[in-house]
């Protein structure tokens, strides 16, 4: 493998930047969001030039590595901190440096009213460099560090305005189910460790050939759960509504475009693993299956539009974990919608944030309306990435979530009419839940506070929204052509990368077709039901129990709560009631004894001298007596 | 003589000391019967040292006198300080250690 020593600029330039501004405190005030924004376009830069340097090699050639420094070094425990690019880490690279990059544009006019935004600002470059120490690290050990990085500035951002309790708690919520996925990320580790000896990506792949079902299934399990946990999947899902407490440009790059999408990059890049052990790769299509409906059942039903968004979000990764858990035939398209996924994604939050801005904050769409006239670029750049997310051909998620949709059909027998049915039936919810949400917001009638003044946002906001709105046409038409993206990718998949499944359940035009029907009756019955029928200015109270479980993110936190927190609290308050009786009865006890013994021989002592030489005297005699008796 | 006959005396000795010091309350008095067991101690010494035919005996009741007159000096000093101050030489009025 081509060994590079410039791999760590990537890293080094975000990670100087918030070192840099966490370290000068408020001098940085003036100065900080700058440095950081051009901390970030350098690094992307820096992956742009390694993209060319990579085109230039042939195939064979294209991954390179740098080795930094020997990191663990006890007998047969051999870890090197070291980075590896090859056409997969190029791909988040430049979209955790490019978006990033302009999202850290958008955020200097976002955050500019904020006395906090250098700190800000550090948190963001903190982010990026660890997220792409995430997808540089050539083993599970280094990605592991990435994966706390990107978690710790998660929680920093999240509760990044934490005088309001819900953010601090929301945070809080985030990071907890966070550390669930992150103990089967370490179980992972320390299984591939005892049963192959290696942590590394390359031995682990090497090893893998040989290694048992269950230690393979073992591992596959466990890297499944902290996909779960990063990725917002089922059962881990409870936490990313609530990290919508967090600043909006927050939101579009951590909990949409890039850190949600790192359980899908650790399924993709341990594929060796899933491709070996089949019941792992079960398990992460059920999941990837589930949460798809999961994620768009509760988009229907919410008001708040970045809780709709983020639900979606959920819904869309649950689609590409579908994809990485139908093998080597799902890998490319995973990655792809993960992609396209990252620019129209990322550009609707940041429109949300842009609607915000015009809108006092008001996250309630049912207090939007009509905002198409007073917002036409926000208006425009949304409704692009709008027809992109329901997969409008020739936007960008027609491509990859047809790809998805018809890869699952042909995954074969039932399985594969229920995995497609079920992405299928996810394509006709998000088309419903989209519109909702353009609807209410854009089109519909207004019903806006009296103080509301709606205005467009200043050209800091909007270009960053109009390059991912290109993004968000584009990218999926660009990837797919000839399989491009696919082709790019097939050296990190192995000799059967590319290969495409011999029996077609549908063929892609059926399939193509029926997800634009899907999609059709979707997009219709939105607009019958908020388009041309009145819609209240606040949430309707008598609403079938569907809507209400909906409304409640279907029961998640209750079901959470009464399985995990109530039991936990009533362990917790019974380790508390034995700590008080068992440790600190024992201690008081001894204590109290000490003291009853005090007491009781007090009374012996009269003060009285002759009473003390009588005992004095009895004692001798006793001695005397017990000596006589003994030595007789 | 039988040298036996000293330690029935010093034992007689040091029983009517011990008694006294028990049950009589003027200071004097129990000063002497501590006197008294301190003699029939010594005379045990004594005693003993000639039924052996060794001198150590001997010797440790000089030493006991020694100690026994110091112990007279600062024992008698204090009872006249307390008789001083509090116009009484009963040992149990002075009983302010109790509790």
């Amino acid at each position: 493998m081509v060994t590079s020593n410039s791999l760590v600029y990537l890293i080094a330039l975000p990670l100087l930047g918030a070192t840099i501004l966490l370290l000068a405190g408020r001098r940085a005030d003036k100065w900080g969001h700058i440095l950081a924004t051009l901390m970030s376009a350098s690094s992307f830069a820096v992956g742009l030039y390694q993209l060319s340097a990579m085109l230039g090699r042939s195939t064979e050639e294209r991954a390179i590595s740098q080795k930094l420094f020997s990191w663990i070094n006890v007998a047969s425990f051999q870890v090197d901190a070291g980075l590896l690019l090859d056409q997969l880490s190029i791909c988040f690279v430049l979209l955790i440096t490019g978006v990033g990059t302009l999202i850290h544009v958008y955020s200097i006019s976002y955050m500019a009213h904020d006395e906090n935004r250098r700190r800000f600002f550090a948190y963001l470059n903190l982010f990026v460099a660890a997220m792409l120490l995430l997808v540089l690290g050539d083993s599970y050990l280094n990605l592991y560090v990435g994966w706390e990085g990107v978690g710790l500035a998660s929680y920093l951002l999240i509760g990044f305005w934490n005088q309001k309790p819900a953010y601090a708690t929301a945070s809080k919520k985030a990071f907890v189910m966070n550390r669930i996925g992150d103990m089967g990320l370490s179980f992972a580790i320390m299984i591939a460790f005892a049963t192959l000896g290696t942590v590394s990506f390359v031995g682990v792949k090497e090893a893998s050939h040989n290694a048992s079902q269950t230690a393979l299934t073992a591992i596959g399990i466990m890297l499944l759960v902290a996909a779960t946990g990063k990725s917002a999947q089922f059962p881990l899902q409870a936490w990313l509504g609530d990290a919508m407490a967090g600043p909006t440009p927050v939101s579009a790059l951590i909990h949409a475009a890039t850190m949600v999408t790192a359980g899908v990059y650790l399924i993709v890049r341990s594929n060796f693993i899933f491709d070996a052990a089949p019941t792992a790769q079960l398990l992460v299509v059920i999941v990837g299956a589930i949460t798809l409906l999961f994620g768009a059942l509760v988009g229907t039903a919410k008001d708040d539009i970045k809780k709709a968004l983020a639900a979606s979000t959920m819904s869309q990764i649950g689609y590409m974990v579908l994809g990485a858990g139908l093998g080597p035939a799902g890998y490319a398209f995973a990655i792809m919608h993960l992609l396209t996924h990252g620019f129209f994604k990322a550009g609707m939050f940041l429109g949300a944030g842009s609607v915000m801005h015009g809108m006092n904050d008001t996250v309630d769409m049912r207090k939007y309306g009509a905002l198409r006239k007073f917002m036409p670029i926000t208006f425009v750049t949304f409704g692009l990435g709008y027809l992109a997310i329901i997969g409008v051909p020739p936007f960008a998620g027609f491509y990859s979530k047809d790809l998805i949709i018809e890869t699952a059909f042909n995954a074969g027998g039932a399985k594969g009419i229920i995995l497609g049915g079920a992405a299928l039936l996810g394509a006709a919810i998000t088309a419903f839940y989209m519109s909702r949400v353009m609807i209410l917001t854009f089109t519909s009638p207004q019903r806006w506070d009296e103080d509301a003044h709606p205005h467009e946002s200043p050209i800091l906001m909007w270009l960053p929204m109009a390059i991912l709105a290109i993004g968000s046409v584009t990218s999926g038409f660009l990837f797919a052509r000839g399989d491009a993206l696919a082709h790019w990718l097939q050296p990190v998949f192995g000799e059967h990368g590319a290969e495409h499944s011999e029996e077609h359940l549908f063929s892609p035009i059926v399939v193509s077709a029926m997800a634009l029907v899907a999609v059709a009756i979707g997009v219709a019955i939105a607009v019958i039901k908020y388009q041309l029928s009145e819609v209240a200015a606040t949430a309707p109270e008598n609403v079938s129990i569907f809507t209400r479980i909906a409304r409640k993110d279907l029961l998640q936190d209750s079901f959470n709560e009464a399985v995990f927190m109530r039991p936990g609290q009533a362990l917790t308050r019974v380790l508390v009631k034995g700590d008080d009786v068992v440790i600190d009865g024992a201690v008081r006890g001894i204590g109290r004894t000490a003291l009853g013994a005090g007491s009781a021989l007090r009374t012996s002592q009269t003060g009285f001298a002759r009473s003390y030489a009588a005992l004095i005297l009895i004692g001798a005699i006793a001695l005397i007596a017990g000596i006589w008796v003994v030595t007789q | 003589m039988n040298p036996y006959n000293y330690l029935y005396v010093a034992g007689l000795l040091f029983t009517i000391g011990a008694i006294g010091v028990v049950v009589r309350r003027n200071a004097i008095v129990v000063f002497m019967c501590i006197e008294l067991m301190l003699n029939a101690a010594n005379l045990t010494l004594v005693t003993f040292a000639r039924i052996n035919g060794t001198l150590e005996g001997q010797v440790t009741a000089f030493f006991t006198m020694v100690v026994a007159a110091c112990e007279v000096v600062v024992g008698l000093a204090i009872i006249v300080t307390i008789y001083r101050s509090r116009r009484s030489a009963s040992i149990d009025d002075a009983s302010l250690l109790k509790r």
